[in-house]
């Protein structure tokens, strides 16, 4: 992991469409080299995957987006990781993380309605074993996802001309 | 900006006065060569503006809120003339860290309204009517009206694409005579990108050490240096005690509209530089200070970031430039490619003229930065990859469609 992969990884994270020869024009390298970076980071799951970033809530009006917090008893030898792998499996689970404060795992949920997602809450997470409470806040708004502005921002006037 | 209104009232006033107001050093100075481009930029739709000399990103926001907070805190009052001892403080750090440059922020650092202002009151400090200052050309545009101001006499020293653009000792000797007092150095430069190494400085320092020169560094550009580590003129051996440090936070943090700059200079140059500066500007924006000493405590990376984007961006736009064939030296510095336009058949005027009205891409010709710029144009590449592709294109088409 050079200098080169790192600005590669920001470029194509920031748009992965980026035709090859600009980017081997902007890292200073061939077209052949910027290919083998690139299936090496994948190789490696660096790259975990190209996508695009789309703002749902623009197409699904009616869809609804919770954070769920668990608190978590631990088990022994595995600590969360096997309930988080379980967890990780329900294909309506955005996010999973482990995080620090009250609450242990935090999740981001997707559904159809509130219905859906109070149902998938207390007939699915909350009586799994091990699950000690749940805290459930539905989204209202996003205003940036991953880095990109939702809403749409006023930019700073520029002079057509300066020195 | 672009149009000066004149209301009636004024207009009738002045057909009654029998005396031309306007004083004899006002008429001199040379009129922006580029108000026409201003007028056709503004009445065009869906222009690409490579005109611009400032950076296209937002205040890195950390900076925005310290200058909001200092508002609500209630420090909205003059500070010393010199400028809030915190950041000069914070500023004498930054300039040993980053540029080796040993200055003591109470008595050789004032804080000035941009490096406009800076330049204007350095040039007042030094310069006898009469004195010589050696300008490098092409270089910004302010130099010379400033040291016309102070009645000095502006001469230009080219530093052409064979140099590509630095100054040699050469070409200095070639201007220097026994009136040459001050010698104006802006590496990285506007409008060329060009930068001057340590080993360039070093053959130019026995010149100006033997012939007793001044020299006036601004290195607004500095942090915005590609290849390898910019050098600070005053770093150089033999050289800070006849060196006068400009800069400002303009372009390394986007700050353009704070309007904050420093001098650094031996301890006699501030003290007589600091008496124009308390007379005409009191103190520095107060707010804009406090924005400043975030920009230097945490802004660092924030920066290096905008520098990392410039790179790429140069890399892509010269690429760019050379494939469609307006030969461009790579910039090593600031963020403007100065390609040559010789081949279209062109002069840099028509050039710029044309591509705007037929192609829909904003240029500046080269020779508004002096003789030696002509034929080229400064193309700023600080707007977004999209439109640094976009503009390419257009200028292929132009060129393509050129007899």
């Amino acid at each position: 992991m050079d200098e080169i992969d790192r600005s590669l990884l920001s470029l194509l994270e920031e748009d992965c469409m980026t035709p090859l020869h600009e980017l081997a024009v902007m890292l200073g390298c061939s077209e052949q080299e910027v290919e083998k970076r690139k299936h090496q980071l994948e190789r490696d799951g660096i790259i975990r995957r190209y996508s695009a970033v789309i703002n749902w809530e623009q197409v699904d009006k009616g869809a609804v987006y919770a954070i769920i917090e668990l608190k978590v008893a631990p088990e022994r030898d595995y600590g969360y990781d096997r309930i988080a792998a379980r967890i990780s499996r329900f294909t309506n689970v955005r996010n999973l993380r482990l995080r620090t404060g009250t609450h242990d795992l935090q999740l981001l949920v997707k559904g159809k309605s509130m219905q859906e997602i109070a149902r998938f809450v207390s007939e699915q997470i909350a009586p799994m074993e091990r699950i000690r409470e749940t805290a459930t806040h539905i989204i209202m708004k996003t205003y940036k996802e991953n880095g990109v502005l939702y809403v749409e921002r006023e930019d700073g006037q520029r002079l057509p001309f300066s020195f | 900006m672009l149009s000066v209104k004149t209301d009636n009232a004024c207009h009738s006033r002045s057909e009654q006065r029998k005396r031309d107001f306007i004083s004899e050093r006002a008429k001199v100075i040379p009129p922006s060569g580029i108000r026409r481009f201003f007028d056709l930029a503004g009445q065009m739709e869906d222009v690409i503006s490579l005109g611009v000399g400032e950076p296209d990103y937002s205040t890195p926001w950390h900076i925005c809120d310290a200058a909001i907070t200092s508002i609500e805190q209630g420090h909205t009052a003059y500070t010393s003339n010199t400028g809030m001892e915190s950041l000069r403080n914070e500023l004498a750090r930054f300039l040993r860290d980053r540029y080796q440059l040993e200055y003591n922020p109470k008595s050789e650092m004032i804080i000035t309204t941009g490096v406009s202002e800076g330049l204007d009151i350095v040039i007042r400090a030094v310069t006898n009517p009469g004195d010589e200052v050696l300008i490098i050309d092409p270089s910004y545009v302010s130099y010379a009206p400033c040291v016309i101001m102070a009645g000095g006499i502006p001469v230009p020293v080219p530093c052409t694409e064979k140099s590509r653009f630095r100054l040699t000792p050469d070409i200095l000797m070639e201007h220097i005579t026994p009136q040459s007092k001050v010698l104006i150095l802006n590496f990285p430069n506007n409008p060329t990108g060009g930068v001057m190494r340590s080993e360039d400085l070093e053959a130019i320092a026995d010149i100006a050490i033997d012939h007793d020169l001044l020299i006036l560094s601004d290195e607004v550009y500095a942090e915005l240096t590609y290849e390898g580590h910019h050098t600070a003129t005053a770093s150089i051996e033999g050289l800070w005690d006849r060196t006068i440090t400009l800069s400002g936070f303009s372009k390394a943090f986007a700050m353009t509209g704070w309007r904050l700059g420093y001098i650094c200079a031996p301890p006699d140059i501030t003290a007589a530089t600091l008496k124009i500066h308390q007379y005409v500007m009191l103190s520095a924006p107060t707010m804009s200070q406090y924005a400043a000493l975030e920009a230097l405590k945490n802004g660092e990376e924030a920066m290096r970031e905008m520098v990392r984007e410039y790179h790429l961006r140069r890399n892509l736009f010269v690429d760019g430039l050379n494939r469609i064939g307006l030969p461009c030296h790579t910039p090593e510095g600031a963020f403007y490619a100065f390609p040559s336009v010789k081949g279209t058949g062109l002069t840099d005027y028509e050039f710029a003229e044309r591509l705007i009205t037929e192609a829909g891409v904003a240029v500046v010709p080269g020779s508004v930065f002096g003789k030696s710029g002509t034929g080229h144009v400064r193309c700023s590449y600080a707007v977004s990859r999209q439109e640094l592709t976009e503009a390419i294109r257009r200028m292929d088409e132009f060129i393509r469609a050129l007899p």
